[in-house]
């Protein structure tokens, strides 16, 4: 009886903070609109963001040129009509093999963030909420890790599992975790003392639930502006690997490995390595702009 | 009051906020003169405009967003807002100077509370670095500050809530200011030292004979302290008078609303009232009188226009339709 | 104060060793035969037999582990195996060219980068300021290789200004320390904004203003002081990042510091080289920090020493 009553509590409490849940999230994202829109430089940033995006799925149907395709004969072509950006060392068109190099990009810098993200915040989460042993083993783990300068470490785990695009996820992910496990263990410390989760603790919800449903919810600005900021990170963190020689290797059309292959002619054939370059700058800046007009816009969010 | 007696006087001060969400009037159109040795009293509920319209007179409103767009202020025979920013530089903190609300964020956390005091000494007055001590010693135990010349050295982090506020009291009154602002001084403050500040502002007051504005929203420290009194809401004053006429025979509705939330002992706490409604935003203010959403007397007229503020008795003003025609 | 100072180092030793024994996982227990990893191309076997008993490949990790740690604290970092000479005289003599270099870069940063973030404050909201953020946001934004490689480009090749690479006299020292602290800069405007115009939002600020100070007073009296506590911070993370960045501006100048030794211990597959570079690297890391906590106290006094 007592135990009926208690769980028809709950659920009425239950809809009833759906319900606002969700009305705040909409006025959480009108807002947010709102103040973003208002940031020149951020939608800017979103736009070539899209543009990027479309160019890195359609690859395949843009590229005037096979970017695979070697023709010795072709080699160092200066920009021209036919070739844009003209050719490399190996006479392959440049441009089309920057258009395939978005796709590398993109992906390093969307999926290793993202796993590295999921990492840090479930570790972030338990070390926060649970606090102790584990709270101390996690975040002295994290500390360790952000002890490294991120470039050196990451060059150890390429050393160890060997110079591979594949293996720039993992160790993009190895590196990253330890930021966003610190953000989101501060974060759930302070959320676990609000009132709305106390109470949930209370009528006995589960800590897994308390974690999913009143924690998590509450990092969400945190983290998407640590994901936006932390893309163009690992962007440039492939380009390094991959210009330090430890990265993707060739023929891949990666932009950090281009520039690496064109810098020995850069005194003859400029454009081999710069082009490549360009491209990288714009990608971080756009993903900069777009990260800094999020965060401006999540401040009052990410205060509470 | 004849005009040498007028320390300050403010003649329809409009000060407005530009905000992405339109433009908040948080002062609008108010006049009002403070006399020489007096003290003015500006009580209302919080977001009345009364902090606006004390920094409004520093020249201290945050610009962008805020802005004074009209009215003039007349202090010593000067409008200030016509001074130049050196002018202004040297009237602050010596000629006019101001306490703030907050004594736990108002003072410099990295200077010790010696130097911040010294800082406006040697500002001001030219001191050398010995002399601002000195004087600074001085102005500590003016204040009561027990062991002076060892608090003197410490940071504001060591110091209590009222020592704090004391040593805000040390640098607002160190130049010997015409006239003094302060912003709900005691606010903060735990009753016994809220009366003991109060007490030390008005025994100061007699020896510096400096004017004083006191901002609150407490009409039992204005029934203490002040001589005259202005009662804001929603940037407008809503009633104008000493205080014997407006303790003895309070007008508008909104006074009276803000006297009977006064706790009174003799009576029931049950009785303890409250105005209804809330404070309204400043952004979409209702038509006629601003505070007729919340009136008890409201008529038709109270909603279609809003009433000017209107001379009842002698020096008694109010902006109500009850007492007009 | 002298008891905090002690504290924090004793703080540090932990990560210390939990560095050294990531590092060694990494390299030594994870690939399973390190000298296998080492020698790629085909070695004559006593040389790889030479190697493994050097490295007692036959004992079991946490007493290789233990070795490494009790030798490294006596300065032993072992053989480089490519140069055949002892890892720990290498890095030493590669550390001051790093350390000049990481200087420079970080005087060059904070040369731009603070009074820049200063001006953008004090113009805030006007072209000025959205100049300068835009072009601090540009700077992070740019591959230090690529700026690297545009900087010879100009001026060793068009303009013949400066030597493309060597290092060899004090002005090789100036185009990889302008690459190295371009970005860094970057950050340090950004954060000097950010955290100044924080600071110009608090309550003492408008105490000071009320005083009759000016605005340039408010600014370098009350203003800055407070708000170099989080530029003081970023300075100490500069070290990591500016090291990141000299593993890539070594390489492209020519610089012999810890860096490129780095990345010559990676090409050459030098397991105790690369272990010896990053484990210094790391150190000088952690060093950093604790500088920065130290001075972090002296700056602000309400940090309590107990
Ligand atoms: N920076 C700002 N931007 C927009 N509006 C502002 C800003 N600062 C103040 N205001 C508006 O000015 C109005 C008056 O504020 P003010 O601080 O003078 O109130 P107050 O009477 O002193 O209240 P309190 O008793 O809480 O101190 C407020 O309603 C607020 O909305
Ligand atoms: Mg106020």
């Amino acid at each position: 009886m007592a135990l009926k009553f208690k769980l028809q509590k709950k659920d009425s409490g239950m809809k009833k903070k759906k319900q606002a849940l969700k009305k705040a999230q909409e006025s959480f994202l009108q807002d947010l609109f709102r103040a973003f829109r208002k940031n020149k430089l951020a939608v800017l940033g979103g736009v070539i963001v899209i543009l990027f995006l479309i160019m890195a799925i359609f690859a395949p149907f843009i590229v005037p040129h096979d970017p695979y395709a070697v023709e010795i004969d072709l080699q160092f072509y200066e920009p021209s009509s036919k070739y844009l950006i003209g050719t490399d060392m190996f006479g392959r068109d440049i441009l089309s093999r920057i258009i395939y190099g978005s796709r590398i990009s993109l992906i390093i810098g969307l999926i290793p963030t993202l796993i590295s993200m999921i990492v840090g915040t479930v570790l972030g989460m338990i070390a926060g909420y649970y606090g102790g042993k584990i709270d101390y083993f996690i975040m002295r783990l994290a500390d360790i890790v952000l002890a490294f300068p991120s470039l050196l470490l990451s060059m150890v785990v390429m050393y160890t599992l060997g110079a591979s695009l594949l293996n720039i996820f993992i160790a993009l992910s190895v590196v990253g975790w330890a930021r966003t496990a610190r953000v989101v263990r501060s974060q759930t410390l302070s959320l676990k003392e609000k009132e709305f989760v106390e109470g949930a603790r209370a009528i006995g919800v589960s800590k897994q639930v308390i974690l999913l449903r009143h924690i998590f919810p509450n990092c969400v600005p945190s983290l998407l502006v640590l994901f936006t900021l932390g893309i163009p990170e690992a962007i440039m963190s492939e380009a390094s690997l991959s210009f330090l020689g430890v990265g993707a290797q060739p023929p891949t059309p990666s932009w950090g490995l281009m520039v690496y292959r064109g810098k020995e002619f850069i005194f003859s054939a400029p454009w081999v390595a710069i082009t490549p370059g360009i491209a990288i700058l714009i990608i971080v800046l756009a993903f900069n702009f777009l990260g800094d007009g999020l965060r401006d816009a999540m401040d009052p969010y990410m205060k509470q | 009051m004849s005009d040498n007696d007028v320390m300050l006087s403010v003649e329809g001060l409009k000060t407005y906020f530009f905000t992405d969400k339109g433009i908040v009037p948080a002062v609008d159109d108010i006049s009002f003169a403070v006399g020489a040795g007096k003290v003015l009293g500006i009580v209302g509920e919080s977001g009345c405009g009364k902090s606006m319209t004390a920094l409004s007179i520093l020249r201290l409103i945050p610009t962008p967003p805020g802005r004074i767009v009209a009215g003039n202020i007349l202090f010593a025979g000067k409008n200030l807002l016509d001074l130049s920013v050196k002018q202004m530089h040297s009237i602050r903190g010596n000629e006019i100077s101001m306490i703030f609300q907050e004594p736990m964020t108002s003072l410099n956390p990295v200077y010790t509370v010696g130097k911040q005091v010294m800082e406006v000494l040697r500002l001001h007055q030219n001191l050398h670095k010995e002399a601002a001590r000195a004087k600074a010693i001085e102005m500590f135990n003016l204040v009561g500050i027990p062991e002076a010349e060892k608090r003197i050295d410490t940071y504001p982090h060591q110091l209590s809530g009222g020592l704090r506020q004391r040593v805000m009291i040390a640098m607002a009154l160190s130049c010997r200011p015409k006239l003094l602002i302060a912003d709900e001084p005691t606010t903060a403050l735990d009753v016994t030292v809220q009366a003991q500040i109060l007490r030390l502002m008005k025994n100061l007051q007699d020896e510096i004979d400096s004017s004083i504005i006191l901002i609150t929203h407490d009409l039992g420290v204005i029934a203490e302290m002040c001589d005259d009194v202005l009662v804001m809401y929603t940037g407008r004053i809503m009633e104008q008078a000493d205080v014997y006429s407006l303790f003895e025979n309070p007008l508008h509705p909104y006074t009276k609303g803000l006297l009977q939330s006064i706790p009174n002992l003799h009576k029931d706490n049950e009785s303890l009232y409250n105005i209804k409604g809330l404070v309204p935003n400043l952004l979409n203010l209702a038509d006629g009188c601003k505070f007729h959403p919340r009136c008890e007397f409201v008529q038709d007229i109270c909603i279609e226009k809003e009433p000017e503020l209107f001379e009842v008795t002698k020096g008694h003003f109010v902006r109500c339709w009850k007492y007009m025609g | 104060m002298g008891r905090y100072i002690v504290k924090r180092i004793l703080g540090a030793i932990p990560i210390l060793i939990g560095v050294s024994l990531i590092l060694f996982i990494l390299l030594n227990i994870v690939p399973g035969d390190p000298v296998a990893l080492m020698m790629k191309e085909h070695i004559s076997s006593d040389v790889v037999a030479r190697v493994r008993a050097q490295m007692h490949l036959d004992d079991p990790g946490y007493v290789r582990y233990f070795r490494f740690l009790w030798n490294a604290l006596h300065g032993d970092f072992g053989m480089s195996y490519k140069l055949n000479r002892p890892v720990a005289s290498l890095l030493l003599n590669a550390f001051p060219n790093t350390l000049m270099l990481a200087l420079a870069a970080a005087i060059f940063s904070w040369i731009v980068g603070i009074p820049a973030g200063i001006i953008s404050v004090v113009k805030k909201y006007s072209f000025i300021d959205y100049f300068f953020m835009g072009f601090a946001l540009f700077g992070v934004s740019m591959p230090v290789f690529w700026s690297g490689l545009i900087m010879q480009y100009i001026f060793s090749l068009k303009l013949g200004w400066l030597p493309a690479a060597g290092f060899y006299s004090p002005i090789c020292i100036i185009m990889p320390a302008i690459v190295l602290g371009w970005s860094s800069a970057g950050v340090i405007a950004r954060l000097t904004r950010s955290s100044l115009l924080e600071v110009m939002g608090n309550d003492y600020i408008r105490t000071a203003r009320a005083k009759g100070l000016t605005e340039a007073a408010v600014l370098v009296h009350h203003a800055l002081k407070n708000s170099f506590l989080p530029v003081v911070t970023i300075m100490a993370i500069q070290v990591a990042s500016l090291l990141s960045g000299a593993v890539i501006t070594e390489s492209i100048f020519g610089v012999p510091g810890i860096g490129r030794i780095a990345v010559n211990a990676i090409q050459d597959r030098d397991m105790p080289l690369l272990q010896g570079a990053v484990l210094f690297a790391t150190f000088l890391v952690i060093i950093g920090n604790l500088a920065a906590d130290i001075l972090y106290s002296y700056i602000d006094p309400r940090i309590k020493y107990d």
